[in-house]
């Protein structure tokens, strides 16, 4: 197996569309393992590590633009005010020496339904930039990232370059379900956004379908009811039933699986559970901003 | 002694630095090491051109073999041997009790993982890949995976004659007793990983002699060896056993893992040859805790006082023996707790299944019968109207009663005032607004707020045997060396007893100061030059082991006496041995240990027994079957979010007699430890398996509490001295991972208000979906 070790973006490109066996490799929490259990043999390792413009992040014109090989420490120390929702998850991923290494940049290259990062990064919006030598860049919105059970829009020549996040423009909540306290893979897991500058409601599931994915009949739903009962004015309280019903709305977006983590009756039951607390917790923040 | 301490951190009695006697804490010579990454542990051995062998395990749980071809295998360059059971020079068989388990499967496999190839190679990962090239023509068999089907006079036979391994009949008092009051539960516990840090690992160095060193992570070096020549065909003395850095046991390293095999591919190819297990495949290489499922009836008086228990108990012992027949005695004789029943039905039965063979691991049987009759006091006092607290102190046992084997409880049986210690600590302070998140169920995963969150509080108490039961020969052996090295006395013990990390080696030399009054003590490696220290498991080694080492300086002292009195021409009876001084009757100095010994080493070795148990009676399980109890209880506050079925543990604080605590820190570690694994099993811990195959062989789903689950504890030792045992010494490792697990589900179950008559308790239970 080949090491290879570009220095910049662009030889990173170049070697990309020269070897299509490469497997890319960023912190390498998920691609060692994978290695070391012999599921995977690629050709060649593609190190990202230097690549010195993947580590940084920086803001334009209300958007962070989140180089795809920022750990997640760095996320929950930079991040939390513009991105709560992604700095929450990220608080959530692995021990803390997974977080030292693991990367949004390689959560979207694995894209495992179960990857935390992918929910709040579906309900505040993101679109991921991805780019090869042949083509440049372009851009793909999360909801069309995912394509299946751990596939993505990845083309053969392409890396990920970055992760463009609207700055958040209102609260945003994480929550994910695991059987013990800390370091569990999600059983399931929910982001969602307040968008009030458009009015809008942002999902984002995980680990209850065969991709992470939106709830947006109940983002459509639940931001009609604040609109027809003028709550995006008001700012009062949510109703119980208006933020249960948005529950029983996320769970329905979901098709979980029966597996050794959890069942798929829990999925939902605790998909409609964590999404009618979230949008409470998020609405009242909203409303202790007005 | 009573210490408030968190688990991370132990903050207890001071650490004295040398002299480090009995009562003492001194440091662990292993325990910087360990916490700054140094230690050498058994897969960290080396030797220069060796080996790395590899197992070839089933994929079946029930299949016949009919052909292995290595031929391609053995072409794969840098492969230095391929070994099938052909290859076994001795009897192809090994176990515990019965040796009833291939060292490699020859016709049939019997559970998913059983070994059935060696390779070995130049590099580990040549020998993987060479394993894969080995084709193995398997013929796949209905496999038995449920314990009661095998139960069946029908069911598929996993041995010859049937899937019984043993039956515990024990019955005690009236025949058909009646009682006003009758409770009855059915309960299930699922099957627990020892989980241990340090897979199994070990290196085989092929002697000169034709016989063969092994270096292995262990729990018992002799009971290995009788192994390991019955399978080689070589006589004791060619096979010689080293303990290596062993990285936790709990039981399962009780059973061979690595050891035949290595030296099977080290004999064969003539070179070093390491063995080490990887995560996944450590829980293939080892036996399990035995699921259980238990019917229990109580009879009781209007005001809680017990008449009858009746009692069933099945456990799954997979494919092969191991120590199921020991369990079940365990299950059987110890498994209503530690109360008082005028009548008593019990049948404890353990069976062979496809499933993944099942053993030792800490608590032995008492671990799942406990999950049941503690649910079942709980349910007694519930409907007489009882104090839970009350109702177990009510029926609890005391010095001089008889347990249900009519066997006298003949020292300390603290069982009420250990309950009254945990109701008397105070409570954790009721949850506040804004609390700091990580102290929610679910933690910083932010599930709550505070939203669904009920707190619940539960009781459990425990007895445990220590040591073998049932008439076992159960002994350990020590040597000890006093001789005067530059101007110093040293001592040198010598004892096979494994150390696994639960701190042996720091009790050795502790017993070593007081005994003989020397500061350096030097502990020999443990090996098989030096005979059978006994297994480290059942809570023995610093009873038995340590009386062993105790009875060892009492010679050696005695010896060094009788020199001086020949020297000083007094009786030995006036002399005493005082740090490196001969002092008279009244004190005075009368001679040095230097003049004493000169260049010469006094020397002793000591057998140390401990008092005989017996056998029960087949028809009634009557009998003194255990030699000493070991008593403790736990007070359980959870808070569950019982919407989302999550749980965080508030306090696990406990009571537990130890007869005198020889290192309080290490006592205080083992309490804690051992509360932390029991409330594993009762919220996360489980081998799930479906239809005979392992679906979570990883730490990535099999779940084992972390720092955020695990309250701070407050543990409170008690040292009531056990006449019998040196030192008054009673066991302890095992008793809190026994009576955490039960208070931990009897919390969940009061904040829950549902019955949850299964352990791990899955968030699916707690909320119905």
């Amino acid at each position: 197996m080949d090491f290879l070790q570009p220095s910049s973006w662009q030889e990173a490109l170049d070697i990309r569309a020269e070897r299509p066996d490469a497997v890319p490799i960023a912190g390498g929490t998920d691609v060692m393992v994978d290695i070391n259990f012999d599921r995977r043999r690629p050709g060649a390792l593609l190190d990202l590590g230097r690549v010195a413009e993947l580590r940084e992040w920086g803001t334009e014109a209300g958007v962070v633009r989140l180089g795809a090989g920022v750990p997640y420490t760095r996320i929950v120390e930079d991040l939390a005010d513009r991105l709560p929702g992604l700095a929450m998850a990220s608080r959530t991923v692995g021990s803390p020496q997974i977080r030292i290494r693991g990367t949004v940049g390689g959560n979207l290259g694995s894209a495992s339904p179960a990857g935390d990062a992918h929910p709040p990064l579906l309900a505040a919006g993101a679109v991921v930039e991805v780019a090869s030598a042949a083509r440049g860049a372009r851009q793909i919105p999360a909801a069309e990232f995912y394509t299946g059970v751990k596939r993505n829009a990845l083309e053969a020549d392409e890396l990920i370059a970055a992760v463009l996040i609207p700055s958040a423009a209102g609260p945003q909540q994480f929550c994910k379900i695991g059987t013990r306290n800390a370091m569990v893979i999600a059983v399931s897991a929910f982001a969602c956004a307040l968008h009030p500058d458009r009015r809008a409601v942002g999902t984002g599931i995980g680990s209850a379908a065969p991709t992470p994915r939106r709830a947006v009949d109940a983002e459509d739903f639940l931001a009609g009811e604040l609109e027809g009962s003028g709550l995006w004015e008001s700012r009062g309280e949510l109703p119980e039933t208006l933020a249960r019903a948005f529950g029983e709305r996320v769970a329905a977006a979901a098709s979980p699986i029966d597996d050794v983590r959890g069942s798929a009756a829990y999925r939902l039951h605790s998909l409609s559970v964590m999404a009618r607390r979230a949008v409470t917790w998020a609405w009242n923040d909203l409303r202790k901003a007005a | 002694m009573s210490t408030d301490t968190g688990t991370a951190t132990t903050t207890t009695t001071t650490t004295t630095v040398p002299p480090g006697r009995i009562g003492d804490s001194p440091l662990r010579p292993d325990g910087t090491l360990k916490v700054t990454g140094e230690f050498a542990y058994a897969s960290d051995l080396w030797h220069d051109e060796m080996a790395w062998g590899v197992t070839l395990r089933s994929p079946h749980p029930h299949a016949r073999i009919r052909g292995i071809d290595i031929t391609e295998a053995l072409t794969v360059p840098g492969v230095w041997a391929v070994l099938t059971a052909d290859d076994v020079p001795g009897e192809n068989a090994f176990g515990l009790e019965h040796a009833d388990q291939p060292v490699l499967a020859s016709e049939f496999v019997r559970y998913e993982g059983e070994p059935v190839a060696l390779v070995a190679a130049d590099h580990p990962e040549t020998a993987r890949r060479a394993a894969k090239r080995i084709r193995v023509d398997y013929e796949v068999l209905p496999a038995v995976t449920d314990a009661r089907r095998a139960m069946d006079p029908d069911a598929p036979a996993v041995h010859r004659p049937g899937n019984l391994v043993r039956h515990l009949r024990l019955r005690r008092g009236e025949e058909n007793p009646t009682a006003p009051v009758v409770v009855s539960l059915d309960f299930e516990v699922g099957m627990q990983d020892q989980a241990f840090l340090g897979p199994e690992s070990g290196l085989a160095v092929p002697a000169e002699d034709g016989g063969i060193d092994l270096y292995v992570a262990t729990q018992w070096l002799h009971v290995d060896q009788r192994q390991i020549c019955l399978a080689l065909g070589m006589p004791a003395e060619k096979v010689r056993l080293t303990l290596s850095g062993v990285g936790g046991a709990f039981g399962g390293r009780e059973d061979l893992s690595v050891h035949v095999h290595a030296c099977l591919l080290a004999l064969r190819t003539g070179k070093p040859v390491k063995m080490s297990y990887g995560r996944e495949e450590s829980f293939y290489g080892h036996v399990h805790r035995h699921p259980a499922t238990m019917t229990y009836e109580f009879g009781a008086e209007r005001d809680g006082t017990l008449v009858y228990a009746k009692a069933y108990v099945l456990l799954d012992g997979g494919a092969y023996a191991s120590s199921t027949n020991a369990v079940v005695g365990n299950a059987g004789t110890l498994g209503l707790g530690p109360y008082r029943f005028p009548s008593v039905a019990v049948d404890a039965y353990g069976v062979f299944t496809n499933n993944p063979p099942c053993g030792a691991m800490r608590g032995f049987g008492c671990v799942q019968a406990a999950f049941a009759h503690e649910a079942l006091m709980d349910e007694l006092a519930d409907t007489v109207g009882v104090d839970r607290v009350a109702i177990r102190q009510l029926n609890g046992m005391r010095e001089g009663d008889l347990n249900i084997t009519g066997q006298v409880i003949d020292s300390a049986a603290p069982v009420g005032e250990l309950l009254q210690i945990v109701a008397d600590f105070p409570l954790p302070p009721e949850r506040g607004e804004g609390a700091d998140p990580r102290s929610l169920p679910g933690a910083v995963n932010n599930t709550t707020h505070g939203e669904g969150v009920v707190r619940g509080i539960g009781y459990a108490v425990t007895y445990k045997n220590v040591g073998f039961s049932e008439g076992f020969d159960d002994y350990s052996t020590a040597r000890v060396r006093l001789e005067m090295t530059g101007g110093e006395a040293v001592a040198t013990v010598h004892t096979a007893a494994a150390e696994v990390g639960q701190g042996l080696i720091t009790v050795e030399q502790q017993i070593c100061r007081t005994e003989l009054g020397v500061e350096r003590v030097v502990v020999h490696p443990k090996d098989t030059a030096v005979g059978s220290g006994g297994s480290t498991s059942a809570s023995r080694q610093t009873y038995v082991t340590g009386g062993a080492v105790k009875a060892a300086c009492e010679a050696v002292r005695a010896a060094v006496l009788e020199r001086a009195a020949l020297a000083l021409a007094r009786p030995a009876a006036d002399l005493r041995l005082d740090g490196e001084k001969i002092v008279g009757s009244s004190g005075e100095v009368l001679t040095g240990l230097a003049e004493v010994l000169g260049d010469d080493a006094v020397e002793e070795t000591v057998e140390y027994r401990h008092r005989p148990t017996h056998a029960i009676d087949p028809e009634t399980g009557q009998g003194d079957a255990h030699v000493q109890f070991a008593f403790s209880a736990h007070r359980a506050v959870v808070d569950v979010d019982v919407e989302l079925g999550l749980v965080k543990v508030v306090a696990l604080d406990t009571a537990q007699d130890v007869g005198k605590a020889i290192n309080p820190d290490a006592v205080v570690g083992q309490i804690q430890g051992g509360s932390a694994q029991g409330m594993g099993l009762a919220l996360m811990e489980e081998i799930v398996v479906t239809d005979g195959h392992v679906r979570n062989p990883s730490f990535t789903d099999y779940l084992i509490p972390t720092i955020l689950d695990m309250p701070p504890m407050r543990i409170e030792v008690l040292e009531y001295a056990d006449p019998h045992a040196p030192y008054g010494v009673r066991g302890v490792g095992e008793p809190p991972t026994i009576s955490s697990g039960p208070a931990v589900a009897a919390a969940v179950r009061a904040a829950v208000g549902k019955p949850l008559r299964r352990v791990p308790i899955r968030p699916e239970h707690i909320t119905g979906t």
